[in-house]
Protein backbone atom coordinates (compact mmCIF):
# COMPACT_ATOMS: atom_id res chain seq x y z
CA UNK A 1 0.00 0.00 0.00
CA UNK A 2 0.98 3.67 0.27
CA UNK A 3 2.68 3.57 3.14
CA UNK A 4 4.78 0.43 4.40
CA UNK A 5 7.10 0.40 7.10
CA UNK A 6 9.02 3.35 6.85
CA UNK A 7 8.79 4.38 3.16
CA UNK A 8 6.34 5.82 1.37
CA UNK A 9 5.41 4.22 -1.95
CA UNK A 10 5.12 7.43 -3.79
CA UNK A 11 5.55 6.66 -7.46
CA UNK A 12 3.95 3.11 -7.70
CA UNK A 13 0.89 4.78 -8.69
CA UNK A 14 1.80 5.72 -12.02
CA UNK A 15 2.73 2.03 -12.87
CA UNK A 16 0.37 0.89 -15.76
CA UNK A 17 -1.92 -2.86 -15.74
CA UNK A 18 -3.45 -3.81 -18.38
CA UNK A 19 -7.45 -3.62 -18.05
CA UNK A 20 -10.69 -5.52 -19.58
CA UNK A 21 -8.98 -8.91 -18.48
CA UNK A 22 -7.96 -11.06 -21.61
CA UNK A 23 -9.45 -9.26 -24.53
CA UNK A 24 -7.48 -6.05 -23.03
CA UNK A 25 -4.41 -8.23 -21.57
CA UNK A 26 -4.13 -8.99 -25.53
CA UNK A 27 -3.61 -5.59 -27.09
CA UNK A 28 -1.63 -3.97 -24.01
CA UNK A 29 -5.27 -1.71 -23.53
CA UNK A 30 -3.96 -0.09 -19.75
CA UNK A 31 -6.00 2.03 -17.99
CA UNK A 32 -4.46 5.28 -19.30
CA UNK A 33 -5.45 3.84 -22.62
CA UNK A 34 -8.95 3.64 -20.73
CA UNK A 35 -8.78 7.17 -20.03
CA UNK A 36 -7.99 8.95 -23.00
CA UNK A 37 -10.70 6.90 -24.50
CA UNK A 38 -13.36 8.55 -21.95
CA UNK A 39 -11.78 11.84 -21.86
CA UNK A 40 -12.36 11.35 -25.96
CA UNK A 41 -15.93 10.26 -25.58
CA UNK A 42 -16.65 13.28 -22.89
CA UNK A 43 -15.63 15.59 -25.09
CA UNK A 44 -17.22 14.05 -28.31
CA UNK A 45 -20.50 13.85 -26.30
CA UNK A 46 -20.73 17.27 -24.61
CA UNK A 47 -20.25 19.13 -28.29
CA UNK A 48 -22.93 16.60 -30.34
CA UNK A 49 -25.27 16.83 -27.69
CA UNK A 50 -24.22 20.59 -27.41
CA UNK A 51 -24.73 21.40 -30.73
CA UNK A 52 -27.95 19.65 -31.15
CA UNK A 53 -30.71 21.80 -29.94
CA UNK A 54 -29.88 25.12 -32.46
CA UNK A 55 -32.12 27.36 -30.25
CA UNK A 56 -31.19 31.03 -30.63
CA UNK A 57 -31.03 31.49 -26.76
CA UNK A 58 -29.10 28.76 -25.71
CA UNK A 59 -29.81 26.42 -22.90
CA UNK A 60 -27.12 25.30 -20.61
CA UNK A 61 -25.36 22.23 -22.82
CA UNK A 62 -25.71 24.50 -26.01
CA UNK A 63 -24.15 27.33 -24.15
CA UNK A 64 -21.14 24.72 -22.98
CA UNK A 65 -20.51 24.08 -26.52
CA UNK A 66 -20.83 27.75 -27.75
CA UNK A 67 -18.56 28.80 -25.12
CA UNK A 68 -15.81 26.12 -25.02
CA UNK A 69 -15.67 26.97 -29.33
CA UNK A 70 -16.00 30.76 -29.02
CA UNK A 71 -12.90 30.62 -26.21
CA UNK A 72 -10.61 28.84 -28.38
CA UNK A 73 -11.37 30.22 -31.54
CA UNK A 74 -10.75 33.73 -30.08
CA UNK A 75 -7.49 32.12 -28.46
CA UNK A 76 -6.80 31.18 -31.92
CA UNK A 77 -7.76 34.28 -33.84
CA UNK A 78 -5.62 36.50 -31.06
CA UNK A 79 -2.37 35.13 -31.00
CA UNK A 80 -1.84 33.87 -34.97
CA UNK A 81 -3.86 36.71 -36.42
CA UNK A 82 -6.59 35.77 -39.70
CA UNK A 83 -4.93 32.60 -40.82
CA UNK A 84 -5.36 30.73 -36.74
CA UNK A 85 -9.11 29.89 -38.79
CA UNK A 86 -7.21 26.65 -39.93
CA UNK A 87 -5.39 25.59 -37.12
CA UNK A 88 -8.83 25.96 -34.65
CA UNK A 89 -9.52 22.01 -34.72
CA UNK A 90 -5.86 21.15 -33.88
CA UNK A 91 -5.74 23.56 -31.05
CA UNK A 92 -9.84 22.29 -29.96
CA UNK A 93 -8.91 19.01 -29.77
CA UNK A 94 -5.31 19.28 -27.83
CA UNK A 95 -7.07 21.64 -25.15
CA UNK A 96 -10.00 19.38 -24.72
CA UNK A 97 -8.59 16.65 -24.65
CA UNK A 98 -5.54 17.41 -22.24
CA UNK A 99 -7.98 19.98 -20.17
CA UNK A 100 -10.41 16.63 -19.34
CA UNK A 101 -7.88 14.23 -19.32
CA UNK A 102 -6.28 15.80 -16.26
CA UNK A 103 -9.61 16.81 -14.62
CA UNK A 104 -10.49 13.52 -14.98
CA UNK A 105 -7.19 12.00 -13.28
CA UNK A 106 -8.37 14.01 -9.87
CA UNK A 107 -11.19 11.90 -9.33
CA UNK A 108 -10.03 8.45 -6.55
CA UNK A 109 -9.31 5.56 -8.27
CA UNK A 110 -9.18 7.13 -11.46
CA UNK A 111 -6.20 8.08 -13.58
CA UNK A 112 -4.45 10.78 -15.41
CA UNK A 113 -2.91 9.61 -18.36
CA UNK A 114 -1.07 13.15 -19.18
CA UNK A 115 1.63 11.71 -15.82
CA UNK A 116 3.08 9.92 -17.97
CA UNK A 117 6.54 11.73 -20.24
CA UNK A 118 5.40 9.46 -23.01
CA UNK A 119 2.05 10.72 -23.47
CA UNK A 120 3.18 14.44 -23.08
CA UNK A 121 6.36 14.25 -25.30
CA UNK A 122 3.99 12.54 -28.01
CA UNK A 123 1.59 15.33 -27.65
CA UNK A 124 4.39 17.93 -27.59
CA UNK A 125 6.37 16.25 -30.58
CA UNK A 126 2.88 16.62 -32.47
CA UNK A 127 2.98 20.48 -32.22
CA UNK A 128 6.36 20.40 -32.94
CA UNK A 129 6.53 18.58 -36.30
CA UNK A 130 3.33 20.36 -36.70
CA UNK A 131 5.06 23.81 -36.62
CA UNK A 132 7.96 22.93 -38.42
CA UNK A 133 6.00 21.84 -41.34
CA UNK A 134 3.99 24.54 -41.64
CA UNK A 135 6.84 27.48 -41.70
CA UNK A 136 8.46 25.21 -44.08
CA UNK A 137 5.84 25.24 -46.02
CA UNK A 138 4.59 28.71 -45.74
CA UNK A 139 8.46 30.14 -45.93
CA UNK A 140 10.51 27.67 -47.98
CA UNK A 141 14.07 27.93 -46.90
CA UNK A 142 13.56 31.72 -45.60
CA UNK A 143 12.51 29.50 -42.44
CA UNK A 144 15.98 29.69 -41.37
CA UNK A 145 16.20 33.53 -41.24
CA UNK A 146 14.36 32.47 -38.08
CA UNK A 147 17.31 31.83 -36.04
CA UNK A 148 18.75 35.32 -37.05
CA UNK A 149 17.46 37.84 -35.04
CA UNK A 150 17.25 41.50 -37.25
CA UNK A 151 19.21 44.03 -35.80
CA UNK A 152 21.77 41.86 -34.58
CA UNK A 153 25.79 43.21 -34.98
CA UNK A 154 27.56 40.39 -37.49
CA UNK A 155 30.22 39.77 -34.45
CA UNK A 156 28.04 38.01 -32.15
CA UNK A 157 26.15 35.83 -34.61
CA UNK A 158 28.46 32.65 -34.74
CA UNK A 159 27.32 33.00 -30.87
CA UNK A 160 23.92 33.24 -31.34
CA UNK A 161 22.43 31.62 -33.84
CA UNK A 162 23.38 28.32 -32.15
CA UNK A 163 21.64 29.81 -29.31
CA UNK A 164 18.69 30.26 -30.40
CA UNK A 165 18.53 26.48 -32.60
CA UNK A 166 18.97 25.40 -29.13
CA UNK A 167 16.42 27.21 -28.15
CA UNK A 168 14.10 26.36 -30.76
CA UNK A 169 15.07 22.40 -30.24
CA UNK A 170 14.34 22.84 -26.43
CA UNK A 171 10.60 23.75 -27.10
CA UNK A 172 9.59 20.11 -27.17
CA UNK A 173 11.13 19.38 -23.58
CA UNK A 174 10.17 22.93 -22.13
CA UNK A 175 6.09 21.73 -23.48
CA UNK A 176 6.58 18.41 -22.30
CA UNK A 177 8.12 18.27 -19.31
CA UNK A 178 5.77 21.25 -17.88
CA UNK A 179 2.73 19.10 -18.41
CA UNK A 180 4.43 15.61 -17.02
CA UNK A 181 5.93 17.54 -14.02
CA UNK A 182 2.98 19.55 -12.90
CA UNK A 183 0.29 16.37 -13.20
CA UNK A 184 3.51 13.93 -11.49
CA UNK A 185 3.93 15.97 -9.05
CA UNK A 186 0.46 16.80 -8.23
CA UNK A 187 -0.16 13.64 -7.84
CA UNK A 188 3.11 12.42 -5.57
CA UNK A 189 1.66 15.08 -3.30
CA UNK A 190 -1.95 13.67 -3.23
CA UNK A 191 -0.19 10.29 -2.62
CA UNK A 192 2.16 11.50 -0.09
CA UNK A 193 -0.25 13.53 2.33
CA UNK A 194 -2.75 10.55 1.88
CA UNK A 195 -0.28 7.90 3.52
CA UNK A 196 0.79 10.78 5.86
CA UNK A 197 -2.76 10.31 7.16
CA UNK A 198 -2.53 6.69 8.03
CA UNK A 199 0.30 6.51 9.28
CA UNK A 200 -0.25 9.20 11.54
CA UNK A 201 -3.40 7.84 12.70
CA UNK A 202 -1.85 4.45 13.43
CA UNK A 203 0.74 5.93 15.53
CA UNK A 204 -0.76 8.45 17.56
CA UNK A 205 -3.60 8.48 20.11
CA UNK A 206 -5.00 11.77 18.80
CA UNK A 207 -6.92 12.04 15.91
CA UNK A 208 -5.80 15.77 14.94
CA UNK A 209 -2.80 15.50 13.41
CA UNK A 210 -4.00 12.59 11.09
CA UNK A 211 -6.96 15.13 10.52
CA UNK A 212 -4.77 18.02 9.62
CA UNK A 213 -3.31 16.00 7.16
CA UNK A 214 -6.86 15.52 5.96
CA UNK A 215 -7.39 19.14 5.29
CA UNK A 216 -4.06 19.51 3.65
CA UNK A 217 -4.97 16.87 1.13
CA UNK A 218 -8.81 18.58 0.31
CA UNK A 219 -7.00 21.52 0.21
CA UNK A 220 -4.51 19.87 -2.51
CA UNK A 221 -7.24 18.61 -4.65
CA UNK A 222 -8.59 21.82 -5.04
CA UNK A 223 -5.08 22.92 -6.40
CA UNK A 224 -4.98 19.84 -8.38
CA UNK A 225 -7.98 20.97 -9.95
CA UNK A 226 -6.94 24.33 -10.41
CA UNK A 227 -3.34 23.29 -11.58
CA UNK A 228 -5.33 20.79 -13.96
CA UNK A 229 -6.85 23.36 -16.35
CA UNK A 230 -3.77 26.53 -15.99
CA UNK A 231 -1.82 23.39 -17.89
CA UNK A 232 -4.47 22.45 -20.44
CA UNK A 233 -4.84 26.28 -21.47
CA UNK A 234 -1.11 27.30 -20.70
CA UNK A 235 -0.02 24.53 -23.67
CA UNK A 236 -3.04 25.52 -26.11
CA UNK A 237 -1.75 29.17 -25.92
CA UNK A 238 2.23 28.01 -25.94
CA UNK A 239 0.86 26.15 -29.45
CA UNK A 240 -1.10 29.17 -30.75
CA UNK A 241 2.08 31.07 -30.20
CA UNK A 242 4.56 28.56 -31.53
CA UNK A 243 2.52 28.75 -34.66
CA UNK A 244 2.10 32.52 -34.80
CA UNK A 245 6.10 32.18 -34.92
CA UNK A 246 5.54 29.73 -37.80
CA UNK A 247 3.03 31.86 -39.63
CA UNK A 248 4.76 35.32 -39.64
CA UNK A 249 8.15 34.18 -39.09
CA UNK A 250 9.24 36.48 -36.01
CA UNK B 1 28.27 6.74 2.75
CA UNK B 2 25.64 4.17 1.50
CA UNK B 3 23.35 4.90 -1.62
CA UNK B 4 20.28 5.25 0.51
CA UNK B 5 21.75 8.42 2.28
CA UNK B 6 23.63 9.80 -0.71
CA UNK B 7 19.93 9.75 -2.35
CA UNK B 8 18.28 11.84 0.21
CA UNK B 9 21.05 14.04 0.51
CA UNK B 10 20.99 14.56 -3.53
CA UNK B 11 17.04 15.52 -3.62
CA UNK B 12 17.79 17.79 -0.74
CA UNK B 13 20.21 19.86 -2.57
CA UNK B 14 18.02 19.68 -5.98
CA UNK B 15 15.26 21.03 -4.39
CA UNK B 16 17.09 24.65 -3.47
CA UNK B 17 16.52 25.36 -7.02
CA UNK B 18 12.70 26.32 -6.45
CA UNK B 19 13.76 28.91 -4.47
CA UNK B 20 14.45 30.84 -6.98
CA UNK B 21 11.45 30.09 -8.92
CA UNK B 22 9.60 31.63 -6.01
CA UNK B 23 10.96 34.44 -6.37
CA UNK B 24 10.44 35.07 -9.46
CA UNK B 25 6.82 34.06 -9.36
CA UNK B 26 6.28 36.65 -6.61
CA UNK B 27 7.60 38.86 -9.38
CA UNK B 28 5.10 38.45 -11.96
CA UNK B 29 2.12 38.63 -8.65
CA UNK B 30 4.16 41.80 -7.64
CA UNK B 31 3.60 43.31 -11.26
CA UNK B 32 0.19 42.28 -12.59
CA UNK B 33 -1.20 44.00 -9.05
CA UNK B 34 1.00 47.02 -9.13
CA UNK B 35 -0.08 47.18 -12.81
CA UNK B 36 -4.01 46.89 -12.21
CA UNK B 37 -3.21 49.08 -9.22
CA UNK B 38 -2.39 51.43 -11.82
CA UNK B 39 -5.10 50.79 -14.33
CA UNK B 40 -8.02 49.39 -13.18
CA UNK B 41 -9.47 48.61 -16.60
CA UNK B 42 -6.18 46.53 -18.00
CA UNK B 43 -7.42 43.99 -16.08
CA UNK B 44 -8.40 41.64 -18.96
CA UNK B 45 -5.25 42.05 -21.41
CA UNK B 46 -2.80 41.86 -19.03
CA UNK B 47 -4.39 39.06 -16.38
CA UNK B 48 -4.27 36.27 -19.31
CA UNK B 49 -0.35 37.05 -19.91
CA UNK B 50 0.31 36.81 -15.96
CA UNK B 51 -1.32 33.46 -15.79
CA UNK B 52 0.97 32.81 -18.75
CA UNK B 53 4.30 33.99 -17.21
CA UNK B 54 3.22 32.17 -14.03
CA UNK B 55 3.28 28.65 -15.66
CA UNK B 56 6.30 29.42 -17.94
CA UNK B 57 8.43 29.81 -14.32
CA UNK B 58 6.52 27.50 -12.24
CA UNK B 59 7.66 24.71 -15.14
CA UNK B 60 11.31 25.87 -14.20
CA UNK B 61 10.73 25.22 -10.39
CA UNK B 62 9.31 21.71 -11.50
CA UNK B 63 11.78 20.76 -13.66
CA UNK B 64 14.15 21.48 -10.40
CA UNK B 65 11.38 19.01 -9.24
CA UNK B 66 11.63 16.26 -11.57
CA UNK B 67 15.42 15.93 -10.93
CA UNK B 68 14.71 15.63 -7.39
CA UNK B 69 12.28 12.79 -7.97
CA UNK B 70 14.68 11.24 -10.59
CA UNK B 71 17.56 11.20 -7.78
CA UNK B 72 15.71 10.22 -5.00
CA UNK B 73 13.52 7.53 -6.88
CA UNK B 74 15.15 5.85 -10.05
Amino acid sequence: MAAEGHAIDALGQFQLHTVGSFVGASVNFTQANLMMVLAAGVVLAVLHYGARPRAVVPGRLQALAELSYNFIYQMCTDQIGEEGKRFFPLVFALFFFILIGNLVGVWPYAFTFTSHIATTLALAALVMVLTTTVALRLHGWKFFSYFVPSGVPKVLLPLLVPIEILSYLSRLVSLSVRLFANMMAGHVMLEVFGAFIVMLAAAGVFWAPAALSFAVDVALIGFEILVAALQAYVFAVLTCIYLHDAVHLH
Amino acid sequence: MDLASAKQIGAGLAVIGLAGAGVGIGNIFAALVSSIARNPSARDNVFGLAILGFALTEAVALYALVIAFIILFV
